[in-house]
């Protein structure tokens, strides 16, 4: 069926993109620090900090990536609708490591005993590595394609999607979110674990941007335009910018010009892809597109309403967030760890009888 | 079983799952946001206190909530795929508004909330905390909004032989969503209530049983009404002073009365949705009701071999002539209909057998039952209002017991208090059970106003599962979400207990500092004011870290 894409449609596709972007940028760090718990920290207060860095803004954060998936169920079904089922194993480690992921941050500190504590700093790496993995995967698949028959489902059993696309995409949110982390430590602390953090910074930066380059140039040769060709260009001169800047000692820039290497990067992607929403690899005839995976206009209409509402009070209410906790944490900022005491001791401290 | 059985079971659980932690973080808000208020407005040190301590376990709770939320909004495209293709028009809207309308709202002020104890002013932490708590209203409407569609479709045009949205206002203003809304909500409170009685039944108790609060008898030999509590302290053990005396008193008086407020609005609220139900998904309430003949009366007791489906041997054992009528049209003579006439108006209208189409897979040419499971609907629907009268009755007892300032001594009275706690549970647990189950085997009922029109809608669950997914993928996922819920709820209970069992200064441990420099020291003369100068917390940039 051939539709041609409507421009509500194209909005739609834009701002699906714009969800992705924002979940990729903003997550990507506490993803990151989520694994650093594991690969960067030195010890229990350092772990704290890192901890407490992404404490109050982590669960926002998440939520993007809840509006990208609800905004595809509701501007494009049939694309929500193949892409989940046709990724239903990778999709399923992905929802248990979030899960893992989430009650670790809150329940880490809330038993004094360091194997509950190891325990969940364990579930928090391993959660953020495992969901970075599976959300860039299945993103991978999006741009390069899945087997899907005419209705638009999965053929060829539970793993079919599993090839190197996807083992790419994966690594490079993976390696993305580890450096995002990074340069995030780098702006929220300050102390020993500012300049380590930094220099991790500059000295994995060019290693870690790699897979998602490869990942862009892979799209753009296969359905890449002269605009797509372009944004490619600029992620990687922002690449390069971040990793002088980084080096150069400026920290707040650096974090903007990788920020702008993500938002080029995925530009690059979303803008070869278009109009092809989910490519088909059994058959260009059934890939899904802006035209024919959409909702009706009306319903892009009203949601379009809603988004020019939301997304701005959004946006305004996260920022403000993120200034008033601006303050930089150190390894002195955080508060000594107590454990709960039952309150029910009461006759042995008072000598009263009952 | 196939991929329909298993995708459904594992739909089940995980909604239910959900459906546990959801009305506690509702009605466990709402309660923290109107203490902190009133803490903000009068000063008095044992609202910071509730705040603190209800709120660390509304937080404890809130987290199983989101993650699991999050399974449930992915599970529609991942295990019923057709079902998303076929409604997504319609009903990935509200799902989408709840993401961006009300789920950041809710994380984005929850955060600010709990690490802003230091950096916020007061009354800006406050508005914090009642925009999050206003968020998971509204998210509950959305999500109310997306369900009702399901129950009962409106606003929309059948287009491609797919529902396509014509009527926003009619969506969202959906009748059905507007009295499940109230009734859920009210749910949700009804959990808090149970939940703030029960513990702090515990700690009153334990107060006394510990020898710290005692009962004076004022006048030798005269009514039992005569008695006086005399509220002590234990210098020793942080926040056991009278501070936490009243902290529990009211909190548990404020349960009670939250409780029964809450059964009133439910009942109430149940009543229109009763009403509505009768005239929208008929079969449902008769299943309800087990009747399977027409009749006015209502069931109380019903005996028989219900999972028969054909009705052959159900018999009532105790009923209430007229009343099923007065639920169902406020007079007592109505004749309403059960599920013998409906089953064959349902076949007429709906086909008798699974349409010969291939998403049906071997299920078409299968003949359809319309009654859902019965034993299911029926003791369902009174699992749901019998634990929320149990918890009610529970609350009014309550009130009356503690009017002196303190539980009584009985152990098992004690103990009675704690297990209430999830007779609310169970209630709101039931509910949810009833309403889905009792749709079946539509996943998209169908709307009878609109019989006969080109534009009626309807879905059999059977033709919404995800073809292209086998059968071994969603029972993998079944099993490892199933077991990592079970583990979870153990975690979450352990540390909820280990919380409650530790008191206010669980939530404050600035208490314990109080508590230490009184130990071995003499007391301080006992001003009543408790440990009200030392809860100030250190000036750390973190109050609530982690």
């Amino acid at each position: 069926m051939e539709t041609l894409p409507t421009a509500l449609g194209t909005t739609w596709f834009c701002a699906i993109a714009v969800l992705w972007l924002g979940y990729l940028f903003l997550e990507g760090f506490d993803l990151g620090v989520g694994m650093h718990m594991k690969l960067f920290a030195r010890g229990e207060r350092e772990r704290r900090v890192l901890l407490n860095t992404i404490g109050p803004v982590w669960d926002g954060n998440e939520v993007w990536l809840l509006t990208a998936g609800g905004a595809t169920f509701a501007a494009f079904p049939r694309w929500y609708a193949s892409l989940f089922s046709a990724l239903y194993l990778p999709l399923t480690l992905a929802l248990v490591a979030l899960i893992f992921r989430a009650v670790a941050i809150e329940y880490r500190g809330k038993v004094h005993s360091d194997r509950w504590r190891t325990a969940w700093d364990w579930a928090l790496a391993l959660g953020s590595g495992v969901a970075a993995f599976c959300v860039g995967a299945m993103l991978a698949l999006t741009t390069t394609g899945l087997p899907l028959d005419a209705n638009g489902d999965r053929v060829g059993g539970p793993f079919v999607w599993l090839n190197g696309y996807a083992v790419l995409g994966g690594l490079a949110v993976v390696a993305f979110a580890l450096v995002h982390g990074l340069a995030f430590l780098a702006l929220k602390t300050d102390g020993e674990i500012r300049t380590r953090a930094h220099g991790a910074f500059v000295r994995w930066l060019p290693l870690a941007v790699l897979p998602l380059v490869v990942w862009v140039l892979a799209v753009q040769v296969r359905t890449g335009a002269w605009w797509s060709w372009a944004l490619t260009v600029v992620a990687a001169a922002a690449a390069v910018t971040a990793w002088l800047l980084g080096r150069r000692g400026s920290e707040g820039r650096a974090f903007i010009s990788l920020a702008a290497f993500l938002a080029a990067g995925a530009a690059a992607i979303f803008s070869a892809v278009y109009p092809v929403v989910l490519p088909s690899t059994l058959d260009a005839a059934n890939s899904l597109t802006v035209g024919s995976a959409s909702s009706s206009d009306y319903t892009l209409g009203l949601m379009t309403v809603v988004a020019l509402i939301g997304l701005p009070l959004v946006l305004a209410y996260q920022v403000w967030t993120y200034w008033v906790f601006r303050r930089r944490l150190t390894v002195d900022s955080i508060p000594t760890a107590h454990s709960v005491v039952p309150a029910i001791v009461v006759r042995l401290v008072t000598g009263k009888s009952a | 079983m196939d991929a329909l059985e298993i995708a459904r079971w594992q739909f089940g659980i995980t909604t239910v799952y959900h459906f546990m932690m959801v009305p506690l973080t509702i009605g466990l808000g709402l309660v923290v946001a109107v203490l902190e208020t009133v803490w903000v407005r009068t000063g008095k040190v044992e609202f910071l206190r509730m705040t603190k301590f209800w709120g660390k376990l509304f937080l404890i709770n809130f987290i199983m909530g989101v993650a699991t939320g999050i399974v449930q909004e992915f599970q529609f495209g991942m295990a019923w795929s057709e079902y998303s293709r076929f409604v997504g028009d319609v009903f990935g809207a509200p799902l989408a508004m709840e993401a961006l309308l009300a789920f950041f709202v809710e994380s984005t002020f929850l955060g600010l909330w709990i690490f802003g104890w230091k950096l916020l002013r007061p009354g800006l932490h406050l508005a914090a905390l009642w925009i999050a708590v206003i968020g998971s209203a509204v998210s509950a409407y959305f999500i109310i909004v997306a369900n009702s569609w399901m129950q009962h479709p409106v606003g929309v045009k059948v287009v491609d032989g797919r529902p396509v949205m014509t009527d926003a206002w009619a969506v969202f203003t959906n009748n059905t969503a507007l009295v499940a809304v109230p009734h859920t909500i009210l749910g949700a409170l009804g959990v808090a209530g149970g939940f703030l009685l029960g513990i702090a039944w515990y700690h009153l108790w334990r107060r006394r049983h510990d020898g710290i609060d005692t009962v004076e008898v004022a006048q030798e030999g005269t009514a039992r009404g005569k008695q006086r509590v005399v509220v002590g302290e234990a210098v020793g053990v942080a926040g056991r002073d009278r501070t936490d005396h009243a902290v529990w008193l009211k909190s548990l008086r404020i349960g009670a009365v939250v409780a029964m407020i809450s059964f009133a609005g439910t009942a109430i609220t149940g009543d229109l949705q009763g009403k509505l139900m009768f005239e929208q998904q008929p079969m449902k309430m008769a299943a309800a009701e087990a009747a399977c003949h027409d009749g006015t009366s209502f069931s109380v007791l019903s005996v028989g071999n219900l999972g028969s489906k054909d009705c052959s041997d159900v018999a009532a054992v105790i009923e209430i002539p007229g009343l099923l009528s007065f639920l169902a049209h406020n007079d007592f003579t109505t004749n309403i209909q059960g599920v013998n006439s409906l089953q064959d108006q349902y076949r007429k209208a709906y086909g008798t057998a699974v349409p010969d189409n291939p998403i049906y897979g071997d299920r078409a040419g299968q003949a359809i039952n319309y009654v859902p499971v019965m034993e299911v609907t029926y003791w369902g629907f009174r699992a749901m209002i019998g634990f929320g009268g149990l918890a009610a009755l529970a609350a009014l007892i309550a009130l009356v017991i503690t009017r002196k300032g303190t539980v009584p001594e009985s152990r098992w009275l004690m103990r009675l208090a704690v297990l209430g706690i999830f007779a609310p549970f169970g209630a709101n647990a039931a509910g949810w059970i009833f309403t889905e189950m009792g749709r079946q085997p539509f996943v998209v009922a169908p709307n009878p106003a609109m019989a006969g029109s080109v534009d009626q809608v309807f879905m059999f669950t059977a033709a919404a599962v995800s073809p292209g997914v086998t059968a071994g993928e969603i029972l993998t996922s079944l099993i490892v979400l199933t077991l990592l819920y079970a583990a979870l709820m153990v975690v979450e209970v352990r540390l909820l207990v280990t919380y409650i069992r530790g008191g206010v200064a669980s939530a404050m441990p600035e208490l314990a500092e109080t508590a230490q420099k009184h130990d071995g020291g003499p007391h301080d003369g006992g001003d009543g004011t408790g440990g009200a100068v030392a809860e100030k917390p250190a000036d750390d940039v973190l109050a609530f870290a982690y």
